[in-house]
């Protein structure tokens, strides 16, 4: 299935990649976690485990236990600091 | 009704808190918090805390139903009558407004209270994000453990910074 993939602020300027397309077999959102990290170079350092990146699907935050289906938006980011 | 604005332009205060309450004779108090752009250095002394500019940049889209959906859970726990969230985004200067929270109500401690709830929620629940350009770069603002601290007070729990 295809994902739509988006990437916010120290991620996206790491990956240098504000969004992409993303062929996926992932069930949640720790499977396409997964399947990024395995890309290896920069996704594997920004999404290291245990670095602290948050999550949104169909721009709702979620945790890694999300599910992911066809079509959806996942956006990954780090914490926010607005206010 | 709900009011949430993304946007780089500056706001009034009073022309927003005019319009908040235009025509509403319910209401009794009027609570803003306006979040502004400090320099570092003003408050240390040391010239490398120096902030020149702050750029902020959020989630088009997620960002407005987060914070709309926050002022829906704000009105299931405090009675308000209207609420307003500006959050500025782009490239903003010391001194610069960053973001308005306004709520009215027919008596203080409501929108005293819900103001301070948005407040609490925005910081560690809505996409934004801080780059401060210093004299050593420019830099990412870390999320304070402190925020998620505030938004527990109200049974919320945060686990954001």
């Amino acid at each position: 299935m295809n994902l739509q993939v988006r990437y916010f602020a120290s991620i996206r300027e790491a990956l240098g990649l504000s969004s992409e397309m993303v062929e996926s077999h992932a069930r949640d959102v720790a499977g396409l976690l997964n399947e990024l990290r395995a890309r290896g170079g920069a996704y594997a350092e920004v999404l290291a485990e245990g670095r602290p990146v948050r999550v949104a699907v169909n721009q709702v935050m979620a945790t890694p236990s999300t599910p992911v289906a066809a079509g959806a938006e996942v956006g990954f980011f780090p914490p926010v600091t607005g206010g | 009704m709900a009011q949430v604005r993304i946007q780089h332009e500056d706001f009034n205060l009073s022309d927003e808190l005019a319009h908040l309450r235009a025509n509403d004779l319910r209401v009794g108090a009027v609570c803003s918090f306006v979040g502004t752009v400090r320099d570092t250095r003003a408050i240390t002394g040391a010239s490398g805390d120096e902030i020149r500019t702050m750029e902020l940049e959020h989630y088009p889209g997620m960002t407005e139903k987060a914070i709309e959906a926050m002022i829906e859970e704000a009105h299931r726990r405090f009675d308000f009558y209207e609420a307003l969230v500006i959050h500025r985004i782009g490239v903003l200067r010391p001194a610069d407004q960053i973001v308005l929270v306004a709520v009215t109500s027919a008596h203080r401690g409501q929108s005293f209270q819900a103001c301070e709830f948005l407040m609490d929620y925005l910081k560690t629940q809505a996409p934004f994000w801080k780059k401060e350009e210093t004299p050593q770069g420019a830099q990412w603002v870390d999320a304070r453990v402190s925020d998620d601290a505030a938004l527990a007070r109200w049974g919320i729990q945060a686990s954001n910074a």
